[in-house]
């Protein structure tokens, strides 16, 4: 199973949806997708779903914090969301936690960053 | 020891075969009624090792191999990852959480550390220009007897 990315904008509010596994060989194709979205549209902040992620090692912790040093360094934030307790394990042991937010699920991920 | 078994697979260096490498060994240790938990945290262990010896190792030289040896017994499956690779330098910086030498490429520097954190113990045999054998065990608890 490889990687499926769903790449949506609302307002100003890049919205990820990742389903299958995030790893080494994926995560390239991650990051150069964001990146592209990033850089050209008006994509402010970020909202990151793990919904249907089944599978991510350490690989997918690079590339989620080279995105939210990317767009904190634009003045933005990043919101991860519907998180699985094995990844939940990843993100504890990295301490990404004390940086970037989580919420529950995409609505409160967008509510948080002011879009209803 | 009644239930011993052995599988050895070898396969090229490419970042594709990542997922084939921890399916391979998910699916050889399948029959010994693993929780979901167990079998994802042996599916992620080997997939950082694997990543580490494709990137690190060989430095994304695709035309190298890798070598997977998994057995287990009653009591601990093993798997043993191995590369013949520019080894590590200092493996008690690398086993160091955050801790890598490709910044650049947006590595975590968290691959030992999840490694360590998902099995029972991690074992580092590595020399310059040598190569790197990572060897993950994990116990296996004795309930499962009542299963049978």
């Amino acid at each position: 199973m490889s990687l499926h990315i769903d790449l949506d904008v609302l307002s100003n509010v890049l919205v990820v949806r990742l389903s299958g596994e995030l790893d080494h060989h994926t995560a390239e194709k991650l990051k150069q997708q964001m990146e592209d979205k990033i850089l050209k549209g008006n994509v402010q902040n970020i909202v990151l779903s793990l919904e249907h992620l089944h599978f991510m090692d350490s690989s997918g912790l690079g590339v989620i914090l080279g995105r939210y040093k990317q767009i904190t360094g634009r003045g933005g934030e990043m919101v991860v969301c519907s998180i699985n307790p094995l990844i939940y394990r990843l993100f504890e042991l990295s301490g990404l936690f004390k940086i970037i937010k989580i919420r529950e699920n995409e609505g409160e991920a967008l509510q948080l960053l002011g879009v209803a | 020891m009644q239930n011993q078994n052995y599988m050895r697979i070898e396969f090229s260096a490419r970042s594709e075969n990542e997922a084939f490498a921890r399916v391979a060994v998910a699916s050889f240790v399948s029959k010994l009624h693993l929780t979901l938990d167990e079998l994802e945290e042996i599916k992620t262990a080997v997939s950082e090792a694997v990543t580490n010896a494709i990137i690190h190792g060989y430095e994304e030289k695709a035309d190298q191999l890798v070598t997977i040896v998994t057995h287990y017994n009653d009591e601990y499956i093993e798997v043993v990852i191995e590369d013949k690779g520019i080894g590590i330098i200092n493996v008690d910086e690398a086993r160091q959480p955050l801790f890598t030498t490709k910044p650049e490429l947006e590595r975590s520097g968290m691959g030992f550390t999840i490694m360590e954190n998902f099995m029972d113990s991690v074992e580092i045999l590595t020399g310059a220009n040598v190569g790197t054998r990572v060897t993950l065990r994990k116990n296996l608890v004795k309930n499962q007897a009542l299963c049978n």
